[in-house]
């Protein structure tokens, strides 16, 4: 079996660097918007509305990627549209993994009647649709970063707690945990210094899939038009104008498409390649 | 006994959780700004009317009374009036249900026929090229939601190649004379090729893009415990008896590997059921989901309130269903 496990080896160490590749582009990409971008992502060009990419007959070899209906650079507002998805990804899965994991760890070690009620409150959350939840959020609080990051925290915690109070409940259970006690470390000690560190190796694994999510969650929040607001380029808004306008200019849906397939797949497949990683059986 | 006391538990913690639900949506939504009934008055209403109208709907009550007088109206069936089609609540939505079942059990379907292929393909070449292809296909297919993957099918099948219909459930110049709102179903029943046909090819896509995530979950689990199953001793008997390789898989590994994966499938089934919503919008399907975001749209608070909670008893009710197959299925819970 030796064999095996050095082919997933290698399969799980290109698979992080490919991942990583991506995601270290994009964040490139992302910072230095202001100064790559060749136009400005907002500069409308009335007359040069739906123009194709520049290996299509009847291109401007100003726009690259091309022009939606009102003329704007497609690839510009890709490389801004970057920003609001980074930076949504960071701290929407931050604030996530926080809340989460501290929800998780109290059920999961403290059990008893905070178990009880927050294991009550994942099963409340269960049986919401998550992507209706997320509309009614939003449609409450009105649009911008602020309350996007707010919806995907008030959705998505149940991810970490739910995983987390498993960990943390089996880790509970281990030796190490009486003897830190009987060394008489209190309870809370015990928590943060003892069963903590053992679940951070899954949190990080989580966080890096809840960055995946919180890009497409955002792209949905924009494509029913409730994101950002307009004068901000992003790629769920760009993909909601490029689906109106799919027979005539598929570029306007395909270029920024490609741009959060290669992220959403990025993130996730960086999650899978950190679990294995962290896996003792295959270490 | 014990069996007994076990439903009785559940549906109590069933009970607690569509309360929490109804709850929490009915705080989260009257706390939307703008007035929905100042929406729904025609320009130069007095403020007169204004207040009528808000008695009339019962936003004038505190919050607890609201909740009360609609729980106490659910309980008999009513959910309300929909505030901006001035229509019952529960018709509303019974007329838009069928559509979405229909929608959800199609991409079922296609899930657990993709990944029952898929995982057999894996079992019966494993440990080889075609198995480390299945693996790789399975990771990219679970990571993408189903959102993108709809945008993706849209591109391929409806525009680069433009097979099937890619906006509404069916092509409004039929003749549309269904008894009910389960076209599909009804089609098939009454051998209308020409209107099933044309259900199937409205349907093909949102439901596959709803069931491609599922299938890659189905084929991999259930490869996993096909795999395991495959070194049990009374399937080494079975294949020293002579049998095929393929007799082995299908008649007796397959059944001991299947229970692992319908638990699987049911909660994974409610977060298709979930993933209907963004779906039918892009695909303009006229079910539940583009109703709610409609509804959101429109700050319709009976109507999104009446949604929201026939979500969650959809989501319930699945996993209920579930559990009970789990039971009946397996003899070690039966006797225990």
């Amino acid at each position: 079996m030796a064999d095996g496990r050095g082919t997933i080896r290698r399969r799980a160490g290109l698979r992080l660097w490919l991942a990583g590749g991506w995601l270290a582009l994009l964040a490139l990409a992302a910072i230095l918007a202001p100064w790559i971008a060749p136009a400005d992502p907002l500069a409308q060009d009335l007359l040069g509305g739906r123009l194709p990419p520049i290996w299509v007959r009847g291109a401007d070899p100003q726009y690259l990627l091309g022009t939606d209906s009102l003329g704007r650079d497609v690839l510009s507002r890709i490389l801004w549209g970057a920003r609001i998805a980074l930076i949504v990804a960071a701290l929407a899965g931050t604030a996530t993994a926080l809340i989460g994991a501290t929800l998780g760890l109290l059920a999961g070690f403290l059990r008893g009647w905070v178990d009880l009620l927050i294991s009550r409150l994942i099963d409340i959350w269960m049986a919401f649709p998550p992507v209706l939840f997320s509309i009614l959020l939003i449609a409450v609080t009105g649009p911008g970063l602020g309350p996007i990051i707010l919806a995907i925290v008030v959705i998505d915690w149940t991810r970490f707690a739910r995983v987390v109070r498993a960990e943390a409940m089996a880790q509970g259970a281990m030796d190490y945990v009486a003897s830190a006690r009987v060394a008489g470390r209190g309870r809370i000690g015990t928590m943060l210094r003892e069963i903590l560190p053992n679940v951070v190796p899954t949190i990080v694994v989580l966080l890096t899939l809840e960055m995946g999510i919180s890009v497409i969650v955002e792209a949905i929040l924009s494509f029913v038009n409730l994101s950002i607001s307009t004068d901000q380029p992003t790629w769920g808004g760009m993909i909601a104008e490029g689906r109106t306008s799919i027979h005539q200019a598929w570029w306007v849906l395909v270029f920024p498409l490609i741009a959060l397939f290669l992220t959403v797949l990025s993130f996730s497949q960086l999650g899978e390649g950190l679990k294995d990683r962290f896996d003792p059986v295959l270490r | 006994m014990r069996l007994i006391r076990q439903i009785l538990l559940r549906m109590l913690t069933t009970a607690v959780t569509l309360i929490g639900v109804a709850v929490i949506v009915f705080v989260v939504i009257r706390v939307v700004p703008g007035n929905p009934i100042a929406m729904m008055l025609p320009p130069g209403a007095t403020d007169e009317d204004v207040l009528r109208l808000t008695a009339l709907y019962g936003l004038d009550k505190s919050l607890p009374q609201q909740f009360l007088i609609w729980a106490g109206g659910v309980l008999h069936g009513d959910f309300g009036t929909s505030i901006t089609s001035r229509q019952p609540v529960l018709a509303l939505v019974l007329d838009r249900l069928p559509a979405t079942l229909e929608l959800s059990i199609m991409a079922l379907v296609i899930a657990v026929l993709i990944g029952g292929v898929v995982a057999l393909t894996g079992t019966r070449s494993r440990d080889s090229g075609i198995e480390a292809a299945i693996d790789i296909g399975n990771g990219i297919a679970l990571s993408i939601p189903d959102f993108l993957w709809g945008l993706i099918l849209i591109l391929l099948f409806g525009v680069l190649l433009p097979v099937f219909n890619i906006s509404g459930r069916i092509t409004p110049s039929l003749p549309l004379n269904f008894v009910t709102n389960f076209y599909l179903f009804e089609s098939i029943l009454r051998g209308r090729p020409d209107l099933w046909l044309d259900l199937i090819s409205h349907m093909f896509l949102p439901s596959l893009a709803l069931a491609i995530p599922l299938s890659a979950i189905i084929g991999q689990v259930l490869k996993q415990s096909l795999k395991e199953t495959m070194h049990l001793d009374y399937v080494t008997l079975s294949r020293t008896k002579g049998y095929g390789e393929n007799h082995v898989i299908l008649r007796e590994a397959l059944p001991n590997a299947i229970l692992p994966t319908l638990t699987l499938v049911g909660v994974q089934f409610t977060f298709l059921i979930g993933g209907t919503v963004i779906i039918e919008r892009l695909f303009s399907y006229e079910g539940l989901g583009n109703l709610a975001i409609d509804a959101v749209i429109n700050r319709d608070l009976p109507l999104i309130q009446g949604i929201v909670i026939l979500f969650a008893v959809i989501f319930t009710a699945v996993n209920l269903v579930v559990d009970l197959l789990y039971a009946v299925l397996n003899p070690r819970l039966r006797h225990g």
